[in-house]
């Protein structure tokens, strides 16, 4: 029981539960405070899996702002409590067993699968870290092209988000 | 003591966690009495000098005040999120300390180095992921609070934090740019050495703008005056924590001044050479500065307590006369003192930069909130930008150059 | 050193984009809607950077790069559609949206 393997499990539980939390919670700003914390346990999975820098970016770029857009867009609609839906009674009672063993049978087949087996070690050993500068290198040279391409996607978006938001006049 | 020998890992961050987490809950605390006592000479008046000698009692006095104020709770507000907003607040903007190196890693206790809690190869950005998520503490206390001005002042201040965010990362990489890694140590390594043997090499004197515009977005990002609109008493109440009352008050007002001493710490690390000293290590004199200058304190509170103080405040201070020359003897002694270095020239210099913090809180009026988001996404970021790229131009010239 | 395998983490990864699909599709508000979105997003990145880890190649970290920064796009165009929605419709239900006319 050492601390990688603990540390994961922490993370897993907290990142289902925050999953869980987002679909049962009734008010939207909870609903969205659950997923920053999945976001919060996945970055610690990201630093398990030795990407120190994704993780950051999570963080910063996910949790920290991409959230923060939701939150205030909660906050300023004012979005009121959940409706609750009448579930058919179809949905409730097959639906959602159903689904479960759907999802046990794609569990299966991945862990079976030859990637799956793959081990990974615990991120102590600095020589296998994605170490920022050769993710930098792959990112400027191998995909320049992309990168630029979603420079130009984040220009549009911004374009597009102030002419939708800019007030009739 | 096979437990200490086993697990020097564990003992010496912990030892670490406790000592620095002491030492900076005092730090705000008296934080909060110099800037009230600068404010006030700034003001023509004298500030605290009733609670204790020179006021020094005061944070004390204040902090026994948060304590047993009433807590009230608005009636119809998320329980929940209004108890966690000022936790939030408060236990991120101490994290954030938990990356500083208050001095260099090779004075170790037990094979670990002593002046760091935590040694990252990419501490910068783990920082700043800190100071992202902030921003959920003030949006969240807003929301909670269920009432108007609160709402509006947290959603004003947070996303006044989030726009000077962006100035912050960008007007910093023009240093990362100089120092080639993001490690706090490689940083402060790569400033070693001096142009024209006697200007240190800090990164201050080739990103003279990277400093202004990050020393400009971090006081919009710690709400501090000139930008503190969204927590301005004349404007909305008291902003986000107007619902807040005691101990979760008191937890934002430390989260405050505690994101104002990350701040003041990060700009030291990537400006000012953070713990090298702007002498030259050759002049071993150096060594016994700390010690001088407590004992020289020493000798003024010895003057001040017989000349000006009675009563019990002559006691008091005779403690604080006690206290500085006690310390000034300790750091005079040769291996304290090669020890105290690092940590003491950091010192020196977070002081300095708090001192302008407080300086500029005294004398500049605030600004409007729409002033300040034109100021914040027209002026400031593209000036960092600007910066970064003639930074990265002058970086690859010579690469150019010769082809 | 301990070992974590691979599986595990993409047998998460099935998990929470799993419950990001139950939220999509029972969840009436549209911006709990849109997080789940993320949350399925999330569950994406988790499994490109377990294969980074698992083939020791770095072209799994930089697709996450990628689609974090989609992400944020489609975050703030499909919020803004939101706003304009909410402030037209005076409702967040997605089952109230059901003209075509604005």
């Amino acid at each position: 029981m050492s601390v990688p393997i603990i540390l994961f499990f922490v993370c897993a539980l907290l990142a289902v539960a925050g999953a869980v939390l987002l679909i049962l919670a009734r008010e939207p700003i909870h609903s969205a405070l659950a997923l920053v914390l999945v976001m919060m346990a996945l970055a610690v999975l990201y630093l398990l899996l030795g990407a120190p820098f994704v993780a950051a970016v999570q963080i910063i770029v996910y949790a920290g702002a991409i959230m923060v857009l939701f939150v205030f867009v909660i906050m300023l609609l004012n979005a009121g409590v959940e409706e609750r839906t009448d579930f058919s009674k179809i949905a409730k009672w097959a639906g959602v067993p159903l689904g479960f063993f759907l999802l046990l049978l794609i569990a299966h087949f991945l862990a079976r699968s030859s990637i799956g087996t793959a081990i990974a070690t615990g991120a102590g050993a600095a020589a296998e870290q994605a170490s920022t500068r050769e993710l930098s290198v792959q990112l400027f040279r191998q995909y320049l092209f992309p990168f630029e391409a979603t420079s130009i996607l984040i220009l549009i978006a911004i374009l597009g988000a102030l002419v939708l938001a800019r007030k009739d006049e | 003591m096979g437990f200490i020998t086993q697990h020097p890992v564990l003992v010496v961050s912990l030892v670490k966690i406790a000592v620095l987490l002491f030492i900076v809950m005092t730090a705000l605390a008296y934080l909060t009495w110099l800037e009230r006592k600068v404010v006030a000479h700034i003001q023509s008046r004298i500030g605290p000098y009733y609670v204790g000698a020179h006021g020094l009692l005061q944070p004390l006095a204040d902090g026994l005040k948060f304590l047993f104020k009433e807590d009230m709770t608005p009636p119809t507000s998320d329980r929940l999120v209004y108890l966690l907003a000022p936790f939030l607040a408060l236990s991120l903007a101490l994290t954030a300390i938990a990356l500083i190196p208050f001095g260099p890693p090779h004075v170790t206790w037990l094979g670990q180095p002593l002046f760091v809690v935590s040694n990252v190869d990419i501490g910068l950005l783990f920082l700043f992921s800190i100071t992202s998520i902030g921003v959920y503490g003030v949006a969240l206390a807003g929301w909670s609070s269920n009432s108007k001005y609160p709402l509006l002042g947290g959603l004003r201040s947070s996303a006044q934090m989030i726009s000077y965010e962006v100035s912050l990362t960008i007007s910093v990489v023009g240093v990362l740019l100089l120092a080639g890694s993001l490690s706090f140590n490689d940083i402060i390594e790569g400033q070693r050495g001096y142009w024209l043997h006697f200007i240190p090499r800090w990164h201050v004197f080739p990103q003279i703008i990277g400093f202004l515009c990050y020393l400009t977005a971090a006081i919009a990002e710690t709400n501090r005056i000139p930008f503190d609109l969204p927590e301005a008493e004349t404007e909305l109440v008291a902003g986000f924590h107007t619902e807040y009352s005691s101990f979760k008050f008191a937890m934002f007002f430390m989260a405050e001044y505690a994101n104002m001493i990350t701040v003041s710490c990060l700009a030291t690390i990537l400006f000012f050479g953070g713990w090298l000293s702007p002498f030259p290590d050759s002049w071993t004199w150096q060594n016994y500065l700390p010690g001088a200058g407590l004992l020289l304190l020493a000798a003024y509170c010895a003057y001040d307590t017989v000349a000006n103080m009675r009563g019990i405040a002559q006691i008091q201070f005779a403690v604080v006369t006690l206290l500085a020359g006690g310390g000034g003897l300790i750091s005079l002694y040769p291996p304290a003192a090669a020890v105290i270095q690092g940590p003491f020239w950091f010192t020196t210099k977070i002081l300095l930069i708090l001192f302008f913090y407080i300086w500029m809180r005294g004398t500049l009026p605030r600004f409007r909130y729409d002033q300040l988001m034109s100021f914040g996404w027209k002026l400031l970021l593209p000036v960092s930008l600007a910066n970064l790229v003639i930074t990265a131009f002058v970086i690859i010239w010579p690469l150019l150059r010769h082809g | 050193m301990s070992a974590i395998p691979i599986s595990w983490y993409l047998v998460l990864s099935a998990v929470l984009f799993g419950l990001g699909v139950v939220a999509f599709v029972f969840k009436r508000n549209v911006i709990t809607i849109f997080m789940s979105i993320e949350l399925m997003l999330n569950a994406v990145n988790l499994a490109f950077v377990a294969f980074a880890r698992a083939r020791n190649a770095l072209d799994g970290l930089v697709f996450v790069f990628f689609v974090i920064v989609v992400a944020a796009a489609e975050a703030a165009v499909g919020l803004a559609i939101v706003i304009m929605l909410a402030q037209h419709r005076e409702s967040l239900n997605v089952e109230r949206v059901n003209l075509l006319k604005l």
